[in-house]
């Protein structure tokens, strides 16, 4: 077993045998769920705003019934809604919550509004406040000023944001300071990554970079898993090293319905019709039966979506020009 | 009426009039994007799009987008990268103008899409914010694009969630902002910009077949007009055929 016992100062990524560099990561979803999330854990499901959402955990935690979780994300499109619902979350640390094609997240409402089925608690923030709160979260700083904020009520409904002054300025110049945030676990969707848990992902990444340093744990789910030499040939296109890595899964599009490039477009439909079925809580409960807990995997979901998945496979072909590497 | 282009085909349109050239512009999602395209199209060749999910485009998307991350935004986009480097360029004072939309607008032109009622036990929970406070507080200039109704136009805001003027007159100021706030607040019945010494909205433009009386009635403060009251031209074919060209399914304008 690979012991190195030195601190990775970018963060407290430690070397131990729990993340080694040449041990075979690749496990199922359910193994890595029933292993790294517990109830009341912070969780990060993507940070890329409405690509690449790992739906396929989310699912998951429904199915395993997880509870009390802080979901932390800017946006993730249906899956925080979907949490909220099944009764999952008890937090949510965030910027938006709702449906981007449809409008409102329903189940996020009656939870906010009536407490149904649970009441949560909110920690309001914008994208770029969260995203700096996460970058102080990812290089070890307790706190992180923003001028973004202010302004906005965000600052007053948001207990933990403090205003202060610019204490480099001779005038009165207010800052907010957010406070790091370093969530338990990020999952995060690659197109490609080998065993170990190094990754290539490439279009806009959103926030899952500093989510993912940031978090204690990280899962990487691949679309497709290639040999190391893939992954080492082009370095430039790794977001986190496989060193930080927990646990990679084999998934195919387990970012349905949310789209990832190069390899799967938007089911737009999907969001409109979970929209259309989850207006009261009995839709949502019929929904939630239907297409999470009546089906035990991911595979038995891709087998369910049948065609439709295979209308959503990207099959062009744009690929692009290779970057020199060579040293001599 | 015998125009020949829809409601959202004129907002559109009086969207990208908004958009100058060699301008960095916060797109946004759904008109703006379709605004932006227009623009590049007409008048602003040099404009760039920037989309707080992390892409930065010369040329607009050449195939349909549901939202902002979607294949045919970064196909061919001038940068792919992360969120806190394009709306660190927004921090960072280096964007023009960018485009929000509102469930809520107030007299001095606060958005808010967080909280309907009492936070602590609000009303009507909306999504929230987004990255629209950041873009109300950093870029120089903020076009504001929703539908007029008398509940959506109101005196003052339940939750500031994106800031206009805050109370009116230097209020940004004291809050830390260094400038900006709305220039534009585009409806479905007329173009709204602050005027005067409190920023207050007042009535810039009301668009072809809508009078003042109707949009007043349809406005929750005392709607004042600037002096130069004018009409919305209408869209010109050039602009128009622009339209047609970016919106080919005519999923936005109808």
């Amino acid at each position: 077993m690979l012991v190195i016992s030195i601190t990775f100062h970018l963060n407290l990524i430690i070397f131990t045998e729990d993340h080694p560099i040449n041990v075979d990561k690749l496990c199922s979803i359910s193994e890595a769920v029933k292993k790294y999330v517990h109830d009341g854990s912070s969780v990060v499901l993507g940070a890329a705003l409405e690509n690449a959402i790992p739906f396929a955990v989310t699912h998951e935690l429904i199915r395993q019934r997880l509870q009390n979780l802080n979901m932390i994300a800017p946006i993730s499109d249906i899956s925080t809604d979907m949490l909220i619902g099944a009764g999952c979350v008890k937090m949510v640390t965030g910027a938006w919550v709702g449906n981007v094609s449809g409008g409102m997240g329903h189940n996020y409402r009656r939870a906010a509004e009536n407490g149904i089925p649970n009441s949560i608690k909110i920690h309001d923030y914008s994208n770029f406040s969260i995203g700096m709160a996460l970058f102080a979260g990812a290089y070890g700083l307790p706190y992180i000023p923003v001028k973004s904020i202010l302004g906005s009520d965000i600052i007053k409904s948001n207990p933990v944001i403090k205003i202060a002054d610019n204490p480099f300025s001779d005038d009165h110049e207010p800052v907010a300071l957010v406070p790091a945030i370093k969530p338990d676990i990020a999952f995060l969707v690659v197109q490609r990554a080998d065993r170990f848990g190094n990754s290539h992902i490439w279009g806009s990444t959103g926030l899952t970079q500093e989510a993912s340093i940031a978090a204690e744990k990280i899962i990487v789910l691949a679309d497709q898993i290639v040999e190391p030499e893939v992954i080492a040939s082009d370095p430039s296109r790794v977001l986190i090293p496989g060193f930080g890595v927990n646990a990679v899964c084999y998934v195919p599009a387990a970012c349905h319905p949310s789209p990832l490039i190069g390899r799967w477009k938007r089911d737009n439909d999907f969001f409109h019709h979970y929209h259309k079925e989850t207006r009261d809580e009995k839709g949502f409960q019929n929904w939630c039966d239907e297409w999470v807990k009546n089906i035990p995997d991911h595979e038995a979901y891709r087998n369910k979506l049948g065609n439709r998945l295979e209308t959503l496979r990207i099959v062009g072909d744009a690929p692009s020009a290779p970057a020199n590497y060579a040293a001599e | 009426m015998s125009n020949n282009y829809s409601t959202q085909e004129l907002m559109i349109i009086a969207a990208a009039r908004e958009i100058n050239d060699y301008e960095r512009i916060f797109v946004g999602m759904r008109l703006p994007i379709t605004a932006y395209g227009v623009a590049r199209l007409t008048h602003a060749p040099n404009a760039v799009g920037l989309f707080e999910s992390g892409v930065c485009r010369y040329e607009p998307a050449k195939n349909m987008l549901y939202t902002m991350c979607d294949g045919p935004n970064q196909l061919g986009a001038a940068w792919t990268t992360g969120l806190i480097q394009i709306m660190g360029l927004l921090s960072g004072g280096r964007v023009h103008a960018g485009f929000i939309g509102g469930a809520e607008i107030d007299r001095f032109g606060n958005i808010n899409t967080s909280y309907i009622g009492d936070v602590d036990d609000p009303e009507v929970k909306l999504p929230g914010s987004g990255g629209a406070p950041d873009i109300a507080a950093m870029a120089e200039r903020l076009i504001i694009i929703m539908n007029h109704q008398k509940h959506r136009l109101v005196h003052k805001v339940d939750y500031i969630t994106s800031p206009g003027f805050l109370d009116g007159g230097d209020a940004r100021r004291r809050s830390g902002l260094a400038g900006g706030g709305p220039s534009a607040v585009i409806t479905d019945r007329a173009i709204l910009r602050p005027f005067g010494p409190d920023n207050e909205l007042h009535l810039a433009a009301y668009h072809p077949n809508h009078t003042i009386t109707e949009i007043m009635e349809n406005t929750g403060w005392d709607l004042k007009s600037v002096p130069d009251l004018y009409e919305t031209p209408s869209p010109t074919p050039t602009e128009l055929e622009a339209l047609h060209v970016i919106d080919k399914d005519g999923f936005w304008r109808n």
